[in-house]
């Protein structure tokens, strides 16, 4: 066992790295925003009174939730990039969106779902529309009971957004295999890749406990 | 105001209502009574249509409730709707319960609906709690708060689907008291109950169900003093002798 470690690479390295955690951000927030939006309409979609909307919903979630995430970046950069001139930065944002779309749209189902059968009677009995009964009553309700699985699946989002390394978007942990092969400090670089990530979850998990607490309801 | 003709309902092979009429006139107010599982409950809830029908017709005010071609949204909002469990919304105010609804549905301005809101909630005795959210108050003040989210919709009629049942016996009175007020103004109701003395006190008749028929229909003083049919003096010996 002859490793030696040494340290000293990780300061010299820091400005790469940091240049990859700000491309994982950008990629893991805007996938994060797409993807709350694919999720709060698919899973609105499977809640719903249509029978062919709420298959084409389960269908997307069983599909996309069944395969690997790095299959799905390959075929978007490779596949769909073939017909629309997309490059690694936005076929990374859209692989990422499209698969934790797939989870959060499970959540928000469970969401609605976990909301008392009454709230949407009371509503719908005053004369709302089953949509803005949805918009003001159901959803700020399950959005409530939905944080902390949501926070769950946002870190595992920026956690999976490593993957795009794969198809050459330089993010933080595509910038420490770069690092990696020149240096070949291997056990030193990662580590320091592994804080930077915990660095940016954790960020994350308190911001979203933040929110918990300002929207607590007394039941 | 309220018509209900010939209705029928089951679930799956377990019918709920048989056949089911009864008139109630203007300014009238009806108490439903019954033993469990007798459609009382589901009766009430096809008024507003929260129940779909197989076969009748249910008006109110003229408008034929489970018509296809009724606006269902602009029907329900002149039909008040109290349910035993309150359905209070959680994460709004009070206030806010009481004004959602008319804001977004009638479309009349916040000021407006608050003021309104507002002035309901401090006739029903809760002026220092326009700002607390269901958790915080009681099972009364709680019904409460959802008859004045009702009244704010200025609603034709008004349904209350047992009212008083998931409260605690001190609680009870309260909201009896805000019934019965409401009933001095005219308003035409249907309450779903198991106070007998409240049915005998301020309604107008007091029509029995059992077996998902209406069996009798009749003023309180007959129906309690004298009841016609075996069904509702069987009834009647078991709740109001003990």
């Amino acid at each position: 066992m002859g490793y030696r470690t040494d340290w000293s690479v990780v300061p010299e390295s820091l400005d790469i790295l940091l240049k990859g955690v700000l491309l994982t951000l950008e990629i893991s927030i805007i996938a994060l925003m797409i993807s709350i939006a694919i999720g709060v309409i698919a899973g609105l979609l499977r809640v719903s009174k249509s029978k062919p909307l709420a298959f084409l919903a389960t269908c997307y979630v069983e599909f996309v939730r069944g395969i690997p995430l790095l299959v799905l970046l390959i075929w978007i950069y490779f596949g769909l990039g073939r017909f629309f001139r997309l490059g690694a930065y936005w076929a990374a944002i859209i692989g990422l969106a499209v698969f934790s779309g797939a989870f959060v749209a499970e959540i928000v189902r469970a969401g609605i779902q976990a909301v008392p059968k009454g709230q949407m009677e009371a509503a719908r009995s005053s004369g709302m529309s089953y949509y803005q009964a949805m918009r003001l009553i159901i959803l700020p309700q399950a959005f409530r009971k939905v944080l902390p699985p949501m926070a769950s699946q946002f870190i595992i989002l920026i956690k999976d957004s490593s993957l795009v390394s794969t198809i050459s978007a330089a993010d933080l942990t595509l910038n420490a295999k770069n690092l990696v092969a020149y240096n070949f400090r291997s056990f030193e670089i990662w580590t320091a890749v592994a804080f930077l990530y915990f660095a940016m979850t954790f960020t994350l998990s308190m911001i979203i406990r933040h929110f918990e607490h300002k929207y607590k309801v007394v039941e | 105001m309220i018509s209900i003709k010939h209705v029928s309902k089951s679930f799956g092979t377990l019918k709920v209502l048989e056949n089911v009429s009864l008139e109630v006139p203007r300014s009238h107010v009806y108490a439903l009574i019954g033993p469990s599982g007798a459609g009382k409950s589901t009766l009430i809830r096809t008024i507003n249509a929260l129940e779909g029908i197989k076969a009748g017709e249910i008006h109110v005010d003229g408008v034929s409730i489970h018509s296809p071609r009724t606006n269902i949204n602009k029907t329900r909002a002149d039909i008040g709707f109290v349910f035993q469990s309150f359905n209070l919304y959680p994460h709004l105010t009070a206030l806010q319960n009481v004004t959602v609804s008319p804001i977004n549905v009638k479309k009349i301005n916040l000021k407006e609906a608050a003021d309104k809101g507002k002035e309901l909630l401090a006739s029903l005795g809760l002026h220092d709690k326009f700002d607390s959210f269901p958790g915080q108050l009681s099972g009364g003040q709680q019904q409460r708060v959802a008859i004045a989210r009702s009244l704010a919709m200025d609603p034709k009629v008004m349904l209350f689907d047992e009212p008083t049942s998931a409260l605690d016996p001190e609680m009870i009175k309260e909201v009896l008291d805000a019934i019965r007020k409401l009933a001095t103004t005219g308003m035409t109701m249907i309450v779903v109950t198991h106070e007998m003395g409240f049915a005998r006190e301020i309604c107008n008749q007091i029509v029995f169900m059992a077996d998902s028929k209406i069996v009798e229909v009749a003023p309180p003083k007959e129906f309690f003093g004298a009841p016609k049919t075996e069904r509702a003096q069987d009834f009647l010996s078991k709740v109001l002798n003990h």
